[in-house]
């Protein structure tokens, strides 16, 4: 794949379509790919595998406003975001020429260490199955059980924007696990054992700002939590109540704009499930607005910049209780 | 009255209730104008719109010690300008359920549409308001141990 | 000193021991998670994973704490020093390179003027280290000169073959040892002889390690121009998303803020951890002095390998624990960092 991928892109750079790349940077070991914007003559550091986890979209805001045009390596999943960012004119759609790339579902190296892997030396996928050597012997596992969460409930495999895609001739990645089974799991819960569940998880909070910072969705100049004079500024948990505050004022910032691309969870250093939350205000906005896929269609309206007269009443909280 | 009695603290909320300029200040005006009362307990922080309620302030209000947040505006439809209340209206409601999937009691929110002539409304919201925080007693939840006296 | 055994499944009792008289903080999964977190019956400790989350710096330099207090009544203001209390505690199962970064914390926070916060948590932690067992690709402490089979420490401990092999290394130590000796048999030659093998073992298994021969050729006082006017900096940093995750999981990292909560009645003053990643780290009336993420980037790498060590004898404040490899949102790292501008690309 990254062989059709470097051909491709080869003959874009060269027949001048685009006078860069925007893609993932072979890592020291096999699974540590970096985002980078390669020329011409450095597409040999170019890979994409199962690793190539990060999403591209936000880096565009920034390297669309340089001059020339870019090529953007995007995955089915990050053209969600991408196409959320044009319609907040984020991007300069006309300095980026998107390549969509097959995906198979992105592998999770934290998984990959849970079955008790270590020390490894490489990682080799063939077929549905990876070949890890370690210097504790070769393991081989199914590469089904170790994908992210996020992949296990796949927005599917269509770009939703694109200048050309690049068909692998493989099968797409098909899974369709409910997206909501946890959320559900938990509005069926008590308040009260809802609230230690957030509070577990929440108390683990660092405030590394990892979460906020990799977000598509997160592109203020100024977050209001960098910002001194919004007397919330803080750099770190001082109470329990300002974990609890930074992630409900970081999920609701996104709602209605989150395409659930996942990379919060992803990148979370102490493992909180982030992803709950923006999922909460997704099921919530498709209950009671109807269904919305943030970044499917540029044209649609953003479920809180707009309204219906006969919307329900914030009561509704109270009389479905919890649900 | 025994002096175990006389010592026992009585609990007194704070409940914070946002109020739009032009209908529900005004309908609180109206309710003093017409001596009908509403509890001590409520403290009224007056906002040029319901839609002028940014999350962040239903939450510092509960950091700084509130047990109870209620947003009152103009009825759907009336809104000064247009359309601000439908805005809050979902907004609102997302920030409301997503405290309810934290584990915060979901009574501790509301939101009322008060218009300038409904001075008994109200009274009335505010006194139910403030019965219902009474009975949930002190909002552990949400708070902010470093606010506390 | 003398060396004890103690068997595996006797661990819980002599946890007991030690939780009677002070706090104990182990390894314990919580939500998932692996941290030093204080020892109850109940607790899932979890001696054999590499390496917790967060470092073991927290339990000295804790992410937020309490300095003082004001408070106001009326047109007067009264200060009160409310620091957070310390009491004697025991930080078991902390791996060689953690137990390398108190000496690099203790360089910045016991010299003169010496913070009082550290130095009387310092002074009632006793450190229990423990020899690695199944060391990572991630892990790199050779390259500082850190022997993961040897780690020092106020206790060394090894786990050879279901025993926990224990041995005092200071009076500290010593003191620990005499509270919960009569739990542990005495270990003899054959011991000694065991512990060593285990020893060689592991040091086979390290200079097998991708990282073992990490060269930090270069990285010195007397290249530091050259290496801040790198050209190399701009592609390095150009992914980089601000965020802190490297510097808070970092067992050296020791920047901080202190910062006043307003409470409405009063402020709290209080420090935390800051991270040189972050837009508004060391900011002044004036602005950042370092205003892209360039700089910043530059800035916590130059502090690590060429600064401190130009400062303190050579020491570095990196101690190779591979946290920062494994939590990175965009796998940047101090090895490509060290491999890009030293070694073989040390001009």
């Amino acid at each position: 794949m990254t062989e059709l991928i470097k051909a491709k892109v080869s003959e874009l750079l060269a027949n001048q379509t685009a006078d860069r790349v925007l893609g993932w940077k072979k890592g020291e070991f096999f699974y540590d790919e970096t985002p980078a914007v390669f020329q011409a003559e450095e597409l040999d550091d170019l890979v994409y595998d199962g690793f190539s986890a990060p999403n591209l979209s936000k880096y565009l805001i920034k390297e669309s406003k340089k001059e020339g045009k870019v090529i953007a390596l995007l995955k089915p999943c990050d053209t969600y975001s991408f196409n959320q960012l044009i319609m907040e004119h984020r991007i300069n759609r006309d300095n980026v020429y998107v390549v969509g790339v097959p995906c198979r579902g992105n592998l999770d190296i934290n998984k990959i260490r849970e079955k008790g892997i270590k020390g490894i030396q490489s990682i080799k996928e063939q077929g549905d199955e990876l070949i890890i050597e370690t210097i504790y012997g070769t393991k081989t596992l199914p590469r089904e059980e170790v994908i992210l969460d996020r992949c296990l409930c796949c927005k599917g495999s269509q770009h939703m924007v694109a200048d050309e895609v690049i068909e692998s001739g493989e099968p797409a990645w098909e899974a369709k696990a409910d997206r909501f089974e946890m959320v559900t799991k938990l509005e069926n819960m008590t308040s009260d054992e809802r609230f230690a569940f957030w509070r577990g998880e929440l108390s683990k909070c660092i405030r590394c700002n990892a979460c906020r910072n990799v977000c598509p969705a997160c592109s203020c100049l100024q977050c209001v939590f960098d910002d001194p004079a919004s007397k919330v500024q803080a750099k770190s948990n001082a109470d329990d109540f300002e974990e609890n505050m930074f992630h409900i004022i970081r999920a609701f910032h996104v709602a209605g704009r989150c395409t659930d691309c996942g990379e919060c969870s992803r990148v979370c250093p102490q493992g909180i499930p982030l992803h709950l939350l923006n999922r909460k205000f997704i099921k919530d906005i498709d209950t009671f607005y109807g269904e919305y896929q943030a970044g499917a269609d540029i044209e649609a309206k953003g479920p809180l910049t707009e309204f219906n007269k006969d919307d329900v009443e914030p009561s509704i909280v109270k009389e479905r209780g919890g649900k | 009255m025994s002096l175990n009695e006389e010592t026992k603290k009585e609990y007194k909320p704070l409940i914070v209730a946002f109020c739009c300029n032009w209908c529900s200040y005004a309908g609180a005006d109206l309710a003093g104008s017409s001596r009908l009362t509403y509890p001590t307990d409520v403290k009224i922080i007056r906002v040029p719109c319901s839609c002028r309620v940014n999350p962040l302030f239903v939450l510092r209000a509960f950091q700084r010690g509130a047990d109870g947040v209620i947003i009152a505006g103009c009825h759907p439809g009336d809104c000064h300008y247009t359309s601000g209340n439908y805005f809050a209206r979902r907004r609102m409601t997302l920030l409301f359920s997503m405290l309810d999937y934290l584990g915060i009691e979901r009574e501790r929110t509301r939101v009322e549409w008060i218009s300038a002539a409904e001075g008994v409304k109200f009274s009335t919201t505010m006194n139910e308001f403030a019965k219902t925080i009474h009975e949930l007693g002190e909002n552990k939840k949400l708070r902010d141990l470093r606010c506390e006296e | 000193m003398m060396m004890y055994k103690i068997n595996v499944d006797r661990l819980p009792e002599l946890y007991a021991k030690m939780a009677e008289s002070r706090a104990l903080y182990l390894p314990i999964e919580k939500n998932d998670q692996v941290e030093f977190h204080p020892w109850n019956a109940d607790a899932c400790v979890r001696l054999d994973k590499l390496n917790t989350a967060k470092s073991a710096k927290d339990l000295f330099f804790p992410q937020t704490e309490n300095l003082m207090k004001f408070k106001m009544q009326g047109k007067n203001i009264s200060i009160e020093e409310n620091r957070d209390p310390v009491e004697p505690f025991v930080l078991f199962g902390v791996r060689a390179c953690d137990v390398r970064s108190f000496d690099v914390l203790d360089k910045v926070f016991l010299a003169d003027p010496v913070d009082t916060f550290y130095q009387s948590r310092r002074e009632n932690g006793v450190v229990i280290s423990m020899a690695c067992h199944e060391p990572e690709e991630t892990c790199f402490c050779h390259a500082f000169g850190i022997d993961a089979a040897d780690p020092a420490g106020d206790i060394s401990c090894w786990m050879v073959e279901g025993t926990l092999y224990w041995k005092p290394l200071t009076e500290k130590g010593q003191a620990l040892t005499e509270t919960v000796s009569a739990l542990m048999e005495q270990a003899g030659d054959q011991d000694q002889a065991k512990v060593e093998e285990s020893q060689k073992a592991l040091h086979a298994v390290m200079e097998k390690l991708p990282l073992y021969d990490l060269d930090l050729t270069g990285f010195d006082g007397d290249h530091l121009l050259e290496k801040f006017n790198s050209e190399k900096w701009a592609k390095l940093s150009e992914a980089c998303l601000g965020c802190g995750s490297c510097t808070f999981v970092c067992p050296t990292c020791q920047c901080y803020d202190i910062r006043d909560y307003d409470n409405g009645h009063g402020v709290q003053r209080y420090r935390c951890w800051d991270s040189c990643m972050y837009s508004d780290f060391t900011m002044m009336a004036h602005g950042t002095p370092r205003k892209t993420q360039l700089e910043k980037f530059r800035q916590r790498f130059m502090h690590k390998l060429v600064y401190f060590p130009s400062n303190n004898d050579g020491m570095y404040s990196c101690v190779g624990c591979g946290r920062c490899l494994t939590k990175c949102p965009i796998s940047m790292n101090i090895v490509k960092v060290i491999k890009a501008l030293g070694g073989e690309n040390h001009a």
